[in-house]
């Protein structure tokens, strides 16, 4: 489901306009000139929400063992990075689930968001999306500003853990786009959540 | 036992729009016992083709069938099909329980025009009610000549105007070939008759407000990752972008008098209300609360904003004055109600009223406080209320699909609307225009 939800993140957005009825051609291509540009705004703000970082990997390797033989040597462990797949790895965990009507962060994910936190602090240049997300109950404006909650709520947790405020985006979609499609407990629990994407890795 | 089943029987009628996708099919799910019993005699068609172009007949009956306020009579039961007043023996109608009758003709004038003429009769009286002839330049304004001649019935019979030749606007999603998403924003008539895209996006539609002229609608779009509001003219396509800030840019509603824009903003913190001057962009900022504070709609007089707010813990309804910036609260019964619309008179407030598992349509008089829950369904959203105030379209869940219901401000007449693929949601019953 979350793969799924990231290819749909991978979407370029385009937009297409029709005149109702007999649109006059030059109306329609005033339009196609607005939505030309909202594809290059969305083109630069970077959709990097899928798995593969590409050659700047191999760069962020390198400098993460040099910083990481410093730490181990200080606090014993070794720093956190985006490219070690490996489950164990908190930073892998890109989803941060929420009950119903609520935007306090759950036990279980405290640890996830302290690595994270971690993550953004040892890298100021890193840039992380907030997506806030509710289930489809209610009201969808009114969704719209509980999945907000739900992702200052989490920036709020990072800012605190040393993350900056400038490293962090949030953005609403309410219920407008779910993870899961059934009308059923199960499918509104994964809909209420916020999905941590980032933007900028270093 | 008032109410009467008609389930999947008696109409069932399947539009076919621009493309199979945008098709909508409407069943009456619930009509009323005791609706008035009235006949349409087939309108005769007097032109060289063997058929009339549209058959007005047809929509005009299902027109007044779908109000549920009609019980038409079925063409097989007439004893006999008079097309000129001088021809009608109303006591052909008075045997069979008819109260009023319809006659008509469609010609073909000189230069192409068409010419549609009814009367209407009261059968008891032996009297005619009314008659109107209608001069039509184009074949495809018939059809707006058809709702046009319901119009006329309807209000001439309950005495209240019709809302047959207005618009809808609602937004779809549906999927593209390879299974993304795709996001449309419609205009269609009341009927669901004629669909157009008037906007496709990738990303999400959302919140559409018709302008006070019915020209015009603002809605919400995720272009470029983030919310922002545009206006857009429906007929000549053109938009605006007004408002594109960080954070929450959502839920616009344009004032009675077309010159302001309500709408909900979070740049500031949490999300508030903001009314901006259409003409200067400038924002006046109207509420402050912790809380969310979300869909605003404005009173008739526009002097006052309906909206919802959780500052009291749930989402409840509250209205604020403008001038004094005066907060009271709405609404009092059940733990969830959001969305608010009012209805053309200014009496009522419609609203999703929910309790964690039901989200259903109801609505309080804003005189007395009495709340009445109108749907039985679960999972109801964004009520609109008819120009003339008859009728609640909203959106629903039925079957694993989105999609829109109308409802009869006394819960009594029930309708649906379903998309033949994807969903259909937020509709917005379009005024009746200048």
């Amino acid at each position: 489901m979350n793969i799924l939800r990231k290819a749909l993140i991978l979407v370029v957005p385009v937009v297409f306009l029709v005149g109702c009825a007999s649109a006059p051609i030059d109306a329609t291509d005033d339009v196609l000139t607005d939505s030309a540009s909202g594809l290059n705004d969305s083109s630069t703000g970077g959709n990097t929400g899928g798995g593969n970082f590409g050659s700047g990997a191999g760069g962020s390797d390198d400098s993460a063992q040099i910083t990481g033989i410093q730490d181990s040597s200080s606090i014993g462990r070794s720093e956190l990075t985006l490219s070690d797949k490996s489950p164990s790895n908190l930073l892998n965990t890109r989803v941060i689930y929420f009950d119903f009507d609520r935007s306090k962060v759950r036990a279980e994910f405290t640890d996830v968001i302290a690595a994270h936190a971690e993550y953004l602090a040892n890298n100021p240049g890193a840039q992380m999306k907030l997506e806030g997300h509710a289930d489809e109950r209610g009201s969808r404006e009114y969704n719209i500003g509980l999945g907000e909650r739900r992702g200052n709520s989490i920036a709020r947790h990072l800012g605190l853990q040393g993350a900056s405020r400038g490293q962090l985006d949030v953005v609403s979609y309410g219920e407008e786009r779910p993870a899961a499609v059934g009308h059923d407990e199960t499918s509104w629990g994964l809909n209420r959540r916020v999905e941590i994407i980032y933007t900028r890795e270093q | 036992m008032l109410k009467v089943i008609l389930r999947s029987l008696l109409l069932l009628m399947v539009f076919w729009g621009g493309s199979a996708q945008a098709a909508l099919t409407i069943e009456i799910t619930q009509g009323v016992k005791g609706a008035m019993p009235i006949a349409i005699v087939p309108f005769t068609w007097e032109g060289s083709s063997p058929a009339a172009p549209l058959d007005i007949t047809k929509i005009v009956t299902e027109n007044l069938y779908r109000s549920g306020r009609f019980s038409p009579l079925p063409e097989r039961d007439m004893l006999a099909q008079p097309n000129d007043p001088s021809k009608v023996n109303f006591k052909n109608w008075r045997v069979l329980g008819v109260e009023n009758l319809v006659i008509g003709k469609v010609r073909v004038a000189a230069n192409n025009q068409y010419i549609v003429q009814f009367v209407l009769f009261d059968v008891f009286r032996s009297t005619q009610i009314t008659g109107q002839t209608f001069h039509v330049g184009k074949i495809s304004d018939l059809r707006k000549t058809a709702h046009q001649v319901s119009d006329v019935i309807y209000e001439a019979l309950l005495g209240e105007r019709g809302a047959f030749d207005t618009k809808v606007a609602y937004v779809t999603q549906s999927k593209d070939r390879a299974g993304k998403p795709r996001y449309s924003l419609q205009v269609a008539d009341a009927d669901g008759h004629g669909p157009q895209a008037v906007l496709n996006s990738s990303e999400p539609l959302m919140s559409p407000s018709w302008s006070p002229d019915g020209r015009k609608l603002a809605y919400v779009t995720f272009e470029g990752g983030r919310s922002s509001i545009y206006t857009q003219d429906v007929y000549l396509g053109k938009r605006e972008k007004i408002s594109g800030f960080k954070g929450i840019n959502g839920a616009p509603a344009w004032s009675p008098d077309g010159t302001r824009m309500a709408l909900v903003l979070s740049k500031d913190g949490s999300p508030d209300i903001y009314v901006m001057n259409l003409l200067n962009k400038k924002l006046t900022r109207l509420t402050t609360s912790y809380g969310i504070d979300t869909e605003p709609v404005w009173t008739r007089g526009g002097d006052a904003i309906v909206f919802t707010s959780d500052r009291g813990g749930k989402p409840q309804l509250y209205q604020v004055t403008l001038s004094s910036r005066q907060v009271k609260r709405l609404t009092f019964e059940g733990n969830y109600n959001a969305r608010a619309t009012l209805s053309p008179d200014g009496r009522m407030v419609a609203m999703v009223h929910g309790n964690g598992n039901r989200y259903q349509i109801a609505v309080m008089d804003l005189e007395n406080g009495a709340m009445q829950v109108l749907t039985d369904t679960s999972l109801d959203e964004s009520p609109s209320f008819a120009p003339n105030g008859s009728m609640i379209i909203y959106a629903t869940e039925s079957r694993n699909k989105g999609v829109l219901s109308a409802v009869s401000v006394d819960g009594r007449v029930r309708q649906r609307l379903v998309l033949q693929e994807g969903d259909a949601r937020e509709p917005v019953w379009a005024p009746y225009g200048k």
